[in-house]
């Protein structure tokens, strides 16, 4: 750190490449507003409708974080970020969408998401146990990894029966706090319906939850394994679908498996609706519908068509998830700028610029991890078996919520106890502020970047040959930190620093630039 | 000593009438309400203005067992009292505790002891559960610890303006079993980090060795030059949060809430007095904490889960259990504190009445929940009674059982806040601070005893 400090002092006035032509800032671009897809056309028209401008065309260096961040829940290394914004090929961010969507990352964090929706914890209110907990995480991720169709993914989630070591789906059922029909009714109308239990009345409810009436649990002579299987020996109850229509389920059939057929059809008032807006949410910050998980008909989608649009894409791609990934991602309102042309809600609740929003708690700490070149340590000596996790796995491939880290419980890391969007808090707030500004963990790691500068070829960029210059030294800060090149006056600013600070100036550079808002949010 | 109730104006007369049928407090009203009983009864049935303003939470972590402590039984024979045989007695006639006690056995009159805690649970974390929220684990709601409670009502939304967390845990956080529960992470306790029983209490985040407060500006402008971000997107909603944030930290770091943890402002013969260990110097930061305004503490006291070796822990960690928790009372009286600071000595259950002397314990006790003790004073509670009893082995419960809600109910009342109000649920269900009749959770009424 102190060889930084001083090759940081060495810094001249120095005139590099900067992005200062006009008065633009780095994260938008000069380049005309383009209608790329369907989306645009109808996100601009509607726009020009409430006479809001739409933010600029982001950067590319915006461009490039954003698709790392919200694709792969990781951050682009110094070197991607180099070879990217160096790239001249003009197609280089659709190629780069293409690449994101194969990385093991993309369904590692697309996993994380959806054992926060699915309630995966192995204790307390629910209780899966460590061993169920990583044969349903796994089978999770492999059905992202394979990009099973969501139709498929969710039927064999309500349909499934055996063991929960052998069987991994059917965790589904085993984590809702309550086994009652009806809360099994809840539990499948907010992952797939994007229902909340106050949206209905209580004979809705009670019709939905005949599908699940003969649902049974029974253990085996194996510690902690629970078979999940249809139990004729219990009583069936009627069972009316959602939409009014009576079940007609024959005897001794499982009506789980009438439920799942009525509610993957294409035709289905909330399935499809449901996914294409949550991945919307997902990319955008924001539902149509919002919140993304509260479907009624008194909370309707702020721009019908573009919902309806997405919709109809999803079921032509035969619910190819990543599909829909990708029209989202290569349109130009996901393109925009976080720096507003017309400020105010009204604005941005109507997509005309980018919603900046902090990093999940898992995303953070391994950005933090890979910039400084350390790593987290998790294990639960609670419940048996005990859980060690490698210390080389990324917080964003945990896959129990019940290993506890003082880290990611005060960045809002969910409890997992609702299966609700909103139980992840990504709000800011002072102990979390606390935590990064001033506390122990950060410094070890921040001085764990003396160690990573030491061996730039270990984690990319920084080539040997251009140590000793300045300039080029704050860029590899700033691409491994903020993924983009410093302007000129970043880079004066820094100067004065470093001459009046002295020592420890290298440290406190580094540590200014995590703690900035454009470091802890995606933008 | 008195384990009866007792026999107040006509209107206490109508709230034991209800009490005695086993509701209390919220449930008290809806019933009042229910039975068509007089505007002015129903009143008389809600909660008093706040004669509490905090609670410092001691909490013994894997249940301290309550015939070495708080309830001991001599005749019970050796299989039961181990070597501790020789109870001994306080400054309240007639009240007797364990022999590794002797500094609480002389303050016996600022404190009461319940002797008749119950909720069978044997579990840790089910138990843990019951003890911090009052309801039973495993329902479709997971409910709020107190500290949860009391953040939510008398927190910042509810004009609390301190700069520091008004939930402070000292040192660790306990865990997943007493936690915010579904009033979500603005009612999280702030761990504190570091260890009170060091030369440097170093809160995480707040006390960074090394670092001057000239530094810590400069950095800040710093920071503030460089946040190129900011600058662009000035005016956006999550931005601004973002500095709001930065603006209560560094409230914390450069202004009294970093002074609040420096031990060394107290004198020698004061942190003494607490006991030079990490618990005695929690209970006096547990003091330093209430005085600048925070409402609810907790120590988590870990140790007590005493399966092997049982004496020869307790020979170890009681003594220093006894001088941390008596300097607080004894300090907290002595500032005129404890009339407005509630201390609460428990852990989730008590141990096995009877010594486990077979292999592998070899002289262990187990976890027990049918029976065990908790201790209460200020804030309201009276000292010096004992309520309930337990049989003659310290087995079950023969007097006057008093279940974690019916304390936790108490403990509200005492803080003002009204068991029958409601608490935000995020998917809007109608959830009380109290469980209501429906709930069907077991309650013998508050501690009116001891109110």
């Amino acid at each position: 750190m102190r060889r930084l400090a001083l090759a940081l002092a060495l810094l001249a006035a120095c005139a590099a490449a900067g992005w200062s032509e006009e008065a633009l800032s780095p994260f938008e671009s000069a380049a005309p507003l383009e209608t790329r897809n369907k989306i645009d056309s109808l996100v601009f028209a509607r726009l020009r409708r409430l006479g809001v401008q739409p933010a600029r065309p982001c950067s590319d260096a915006v461009f490039l974080r954003r698709a790392y961040l919200d694709v792969t829940g990781t951050l682009p290394t110094a070197l991607e970020a180099r070879t990217f914004l160096l790239d001249p090929d003009p197609g280089k961010r659709q190629a780069l969408v293409e690449r994101l969507l194969e990385r093991e990352e993309f369904a590692d964090y697309r996993a994380l998401k959806w054992c926060d929706l699915l309630r995966v914890k192995s204790e307390f209110p629910i209780n899966l146990w460590p061993n169920g907990v990583q044969a349903y995480h796994h089978w999770i991720r492999d059905s992202i990894r394979r990009n099973v169709p969501y139709d498929r993914f969710a039927r064999e989630l309500l349909t499934a029966s055996g063991s929960n070591f052998r069987v991994p789906p059917v965790n589904f059922y085993r984590a809702v706090q309550s086994r009652e029909p009806q809360a099994l009714a809840q539990a499948v109308a907010l992952a797939f319906m994007g229902v909340r239990p106050a949206a209905w009345p209580k004979e809705r409810w009670e019709g939905m939850g005949g599908f699940f009436a003969q649902v049974g649990y029974k253990y085996t002579k194996e510690w902690k394994e629970e078979i999940l299987f249809f139990d004729p020996g219990k009583p069936a109850a009627k069972a009316i679908f959602p939409d009014g229509k009576p079940a007609r389920p024959a005897p001794g059939q499982d009506p789980r498996a009438a439920f799942a057929d009525w509610l993957i059809t294409p035709e289905n008032p909330w399935f499809t609706r449901n996914i294409a807006n949550r991945v919307w949410s997902w990319l955008l910050g924001r539902g149509i519908i919002h919140e993304a998980d509260d479907i009624r008909p008194d909370n309707p989608p702020g721009h019908p068509e573009l919902l309806a649009l997405l919709e109809r894409d999803l079921i032509t791609a035969r619910y190819d998830l990543k599909r829909l990934f990708r029209l989202i991602l290569n349109s130009q309102t996901y393109q925009l700028s976080s720096v507003p042309r017309t400020p105010g809600p009204e604005a941005q609740a109507a997509f005309a610029s980018y919603l900046p929003r902090r990093l999940e708690a898992e995303a953070l700490i391994d950005a933090l991890c890979q910039i400084t070149g350390t790593s987290e340590r998790y294990s639960s000596p609670i419940p048996e078996p005990f859980t060690y996790v490698p210390e080389e796995n990324r917080s964003i491939a945990l896959a129990d919520a019940s290993i506890s880290s003082p880290f990611l419980e005060t960045f809002g890391r969910p409890p997992r106890d609702t299966g609700l969007e909103s139980e992840r808090n990504n709000l800011p707030s002072a102990e979390q502020r606390l935590y990064l500004l001033n506390s122990s963990h950060l410094r070890g790691k921040i001085e764990g970047l003396a160690g990573v500068l030491r061996r730039p070829a270990a984690r990319g960029g920084f080539p040997a040959a251009q140590r000793g210059d300045p300039r080029q030294d704050l860029n590899e800060l700033y691409l491994m930190i903020l993924s983009r090149f410093p302007t000129d006056e970043e880079a004066r600013s820094v100067l004065d620093y470093v001459q009046s600070a002295g020592q420890g100036a290298g440290v406190d550079v580094v540590w200014a630039l995590i703690n900035s808002s454009e470091f802890q949010y995606r933008h | 000593m008195s384990d009866t109730i007792n026999v107040g104006a006509g209107d206490r007369l109508s709230r034991r009438e209800v009490v005695r049928r086993g509701l209390m407090g919220a449930a008290g009203v809806v019933l009042a309400d229910r039975l068509g009983l007089p505007a002015a009864m129903a009143a008389a049935l809600a909660p008093r203005p706040a004669r509490a303003k905090a609670v410092i939470q001691i909490w013994l972590w894997g249940g301290p067992c309550h015939i070495d402590t708080f309830d001991p039984k001599p005749g019970a024979g050796s299989d039961y009292t181990g070597p501790l045989e020789k109870p001994i007695p306080t400054n309240v006639d007639g009240v007797v505790i364990g022999e590794l006690l002797p500094q609480l056995a002389k303050i016996a009159d600022k404190y009461s002891i319940i002797r008749s805690m119950t909720h069978g649970i044997n579990g840790h974390e089910t138990a843990a559960y019951m003890v911090q929220t009052g309801r039973a684990s495993g329902g479709r709601v997971v409910y709020p610890s107190v500290g949860a409670v009391v953040s939510h009502f008398r927190g910042h939304a509810a004009g609390y303006r301190g700069s520091i967390p008004p939930y402070i845990v000292l040192t660790e956080a306990q865990g997943r079993f007493s936690e915010c529960g579904f009033l979500g992470s603005r009612c999280k306790p702030f761990a504190t980090g570091g260890d009170p029983g060091r030369p440097r209490f170093e809160v995480e985040g707040i006390v960074a060795p090394g670092m001057t407060d000239e530094r810590q500006r400069g950095r800040r402008e710093l920071l503030h030059r460089l946040d190129t971000l900011a600058k662009a997107m000035r005016g956006d909603p999550a931005l601004a949060a973002f500095a709001q944030s930065e603006e209560e930290a560094y409230g914390t770091i450069l202004g009294d809430g970093a002074k609040v943890y420096d031990l060394a402002e107290e004198k020698d013969d004061v942190r003494e007095r607490y006991g030079r260990n990490t618990f005695g110097q929690s209970c006096l930061m547990a003091r330093r904490l209430v005085e600048h305004g925070v409402p609810y503490v907790t120590i988590n006291y870990k140790g007590w889960d005493t399966h092997k070796q049982h004496f020869q822990t307790v020979r170890r960690k009681l003594p220093e259990m006894d001088q941390g928790t008596a300097a607080l009372i004894q300090d907290l009286s002595e500032r005129g504190l404890l009339e407005s600071t509630i201390v609460w000595w428990s852990g989730e259950f008590g141990r096995t009445p009877r010594v486990m002397w077979e292999p592998p314990w070899n002289g262990g006790r187990g976890h027990y929940g049918p029976v065990f003790s908790a201790m209460l004073a200020g804030g309201g509670f009276k000292g010096g009674h004992v309520v309930g009893a337990s049989d003659a082995k310290g087995e079950q419960v023969k007097e006057r059982p008093v279940y974690p809600c019916d304390l936790i109910a108490s403990i509200y009342e005492l803080m003002g806040i009204d068991p029958s109000g409601a608490l935000p649920h995020p998917q809007g269900l109608d959830v009380r601070v109290m469980p209501t009749p429906a709930e069907g959770v077991a309650s013998a009424g508050v501690l009116r005893e001891i109110m």
